[in-house]
């Protein structure tokens, strides 16, 4: 037990640092001048003043430094918990940037992934073995899951939002309230966050029904569940046993499908102009704001590796044939 | 009479049309009778085990009748047949090594099997049968990947007959394992016998040297029929079907060389089942066939217990 966590905590170390070097490299290796355009912002007219300012930039933001240096640096200031200073949203830390967005991003991800996970299994399970439902239901997942993040929640957006405009098409919260712990301003989140919500699970609803349905009738076919009907078990039983040991297999579904889902949420969130980590990391982009880009990459990986881990322990939980491989097997 | 089989006949459907695999046998087993069913991969002995239980999706009960105890088994209904599964009619099935669910703790699962069929488990009793099977108690505690194949084996038959039924089929349970093990299983199998565990047993296996230690009367099948029935000692030493006495002369016996003489065989195939022309299905491959063996032969009592179904015993 000991050495495979061991393992496993290695392997996410490793993980971890290579995605912070090339969080590091790829913004760099983007074209243009950060700097640059900070000071076309700051509309300086003489040559001298700008110069001056050009130096003041380089030098707070260490790109006076040669490469590696920067790099080094960049690892230390991690471990101090310092993410730097946003270049987009100067002089702003991009610590304040990210706990202000993180939050959004959450809300969004963790109900949508493990609503869509537990629905999309039970609806799978019951389209094994009713034939009107497996005929509905997998036509219909296999359209959602075949449509695209960004698609649907532009269609959402356009028909619930601008056509019948039951719902809000941007932001948060609405503009005109301040955030308060009230329950009008409560209504106004739930109200504006139920479309990025509902984009998001419906689209990955469609992918755990199919693919629950498909072990389910694997499970109900083998052995044990023959067996469990010769010795005259009622199909209740039978059933249990079957979803149980489909479940696993969505396990690991879940989280090879993690990274894949937080990109697609990202994605929404721009679609949605939602204040989370995927609108700061389009703002980012466009103005090369290496730190924000980083901070943010770093959040989504070390949240990716996280949920990883968690899932790597309640596999273990769960499956007793996987502990049995890390003691060895008995006589 | 614990059991009654007549005129059984079960088909498999298939794109084609039905496959006859199991067309007209009939035959009776007494109390405490072990019978043998031997023949070769397609006769029909497998479906005939599966027929007494549980057909399977693509099997059809298209006539005849088994009764068990003086109750008419309704195998051709599914639901109706679950009450005397288990409690009347077990199955130790081919596949033992991957019977249990992987995921639950083998005593747990006993307790859920049990409780679903509503009866109560008797914790002293399955401990005796356990170490009836020298295997220790804390087994249950244990998942089936814990168990080695011969232990995982044993804890099957355990279960398959922990409500004593009348009829026990076990389908060629001895195949997969080594010639030791097997030997351990039908004695195994004999002790459940001889202690009331179970009143009948039908032995379904391909070997029929085997099958010989075990059982009381060894039937054979031929492309889903029966060729012949009698005590084993008959069946082994002087059989009168055609395909009987090539089978047993296809054997290798202790403590002959084979140098000069090359064990044979059975020269051909067996019929297809698709759509058996009507006569004898062995008279391709027979060499006493003769014109009379276009027609049916029907199954005749030649001798007391001893049935044959060919023109040329009778």
């Amino acid at each position: 037990m000991r050495r495979y966590f061991g393992r496993k905590l290695l392997i996410y170390g490793l993980t971890f640092f290579m995605a912070v070097t090339v969080n590091w490299l790829v913004p760099r290796l983007m074209p243009g001048d950060p700097v640059a355009s900070m000071l076309a912002r700051a509309r300086v007219a003489q040559p001298e003043a700008q110069e001056a300012l050009r130096v003041y930039y380089n030098n707070l933001f260490g790109f006076d430094l040669p490469w590696w240096q920067q790099y080094l640096n960049s690892w230390g200031s991690l471990f101090r918990g310092d993410f730097g200073i946003s270049l987009w949203a100067f002089p702003t830390p991009v610590a304040d940037l990210l706990t202000r967005a993180v939050p959004y991003s959450l809300a969004l991800l963790v109900p949508s992934i493990l609503l869509s996970w537990v629905v999309g299994n039970r609806l799978g399970a019951l389209a094994a073995r009713r034939k009107v439902l497996d005929n509905t239901v997998l036509p219909v997942s296999y359209v959602l899951t075949a449509t695209p993040y960004l698609w649907l929640a532009a269609l959402m957006a356009w028909g619930f939002g601008v056509v019948w405009g039951i719902f809000p098409v941007a932001g948060g919260y609405s503009f005109s309230m301040t955030p308060s712990l009230t329950w009008a301003f409560v209504a106004d989140l739930f109200w504006h966050w139920l479309l990025p919500f509902a984009s998001l699970f419906l689209v990955a609803l469609g992918g755990w029904a199919i693919g629950m349905r498909n072990v389910i009738i694997y499970e109900l076919e083998s052995d044990y569940a023959n067996y469990m009907s010769a010795l005259g078990a009622p199909q209740k039983l039978i059933r249990r046993y079957a979803f149980r040991n489909a479940v696993l297999p969505q396990i690991t579904g879940l989280a090879l499908q993690l990274g894949v889902l937080v990109a697609g949420a990202l994605v929404t969130e721009i679609v949605f102009s939602y204040p989370g980590l995927g609108s700061l990391i389009l703002a980012a982009i466009q103005n090369k704001d290496f730190f924000l880009l980083q901070g943010a990459f770093l959040f989504i990986v070390l949240g990716v590796l996280i949920a990883n881990f968690i899932i790597d322990v309640v596999y273990v939980i769960v499956d007793p044939r996987t502990r049995v491989g890390m003691a060895g097997a008995a006589a | 009479m614990t059991l009654e089989v007549d005129d059984l006949r079960v088909y498999y459907r298939t794109l084609k049309g039905d496959v006859q695999a199991l067309d007209g046998v009939s035959f009776p087993l007494r109390d405490g009778e072990i019978l043998g069913l031997a023949g070769e991969s397609g006769c029909g002995k497998t479906t005939l085990g599966k027929a007494l239980i549980r057909l399977d999706g693509r099997m059809k009960h298209v006539g005849g009748s088994v009764t068990l105890d003086g109750q008419v088994l309704p195998i051709g209904d599914d639901a109706k047949m679950n009450p005397y599964r288990f409690k009347h009619v077990s199955l130790i099935p081919q596949y033992s090594m991957s019977a249990m669910n992987p995921t639950r703790k083998i005593g747990r699962m006993v307790r859920e099997l049990l409780e679903s069929r509503r009866e109560k488990l008797d914790l002293d009793e399955l401990h005796n049968r356990l170490d009836l099977v020298e295997l220790p108690k804390d087994v249950l505690g244990k998942y089936p990947i814990e168990l080695s194949g011969g232990m995982k084996q044993r804890m099957v038959m355990v279960i398959s007959t922990l409500l004593n039924p009348s009829l026990l089929i076990a389908d060629e349970i001895t195949s997969a394992l080594d010639v030791s093990t097997q030997k351990a299983v039908v004695t195994t199998l004999k002790g459940f016998r001889d202690r009331g565990f179970v009143k009948s047993m039908i032995f379904i296996t391909h070997d029929i040297s085997l099958t010989n230690q075990l059982a009381d009367t060894i039937m054979v099948m031929y492309a889903g029929k029966l060729a012949e029935k009698a005590p084993a000692s008959t069946v082994v030493n002087a059989p009168k079907h055609p395909y009987t006495q090539l089978l047993i002369s296809s054997l290798p016996e202790v403590g002959v060389r084979y140098a000069d003489k090359r064990l044979t065989g059975i020269p051909g195939n067996p019929p297809s089942l698709l759509k058996p022309e009507p006569g004898c299905r062995f008279r391709d491959r027979c060499p006493l066939a003769f014109e009379k063996c276009a027609e049916d032969p029907p199954p005749v009592e030649v001798e007391k217990d001893h049935v044959v179904a060919c023109w040329k015993a009778a």
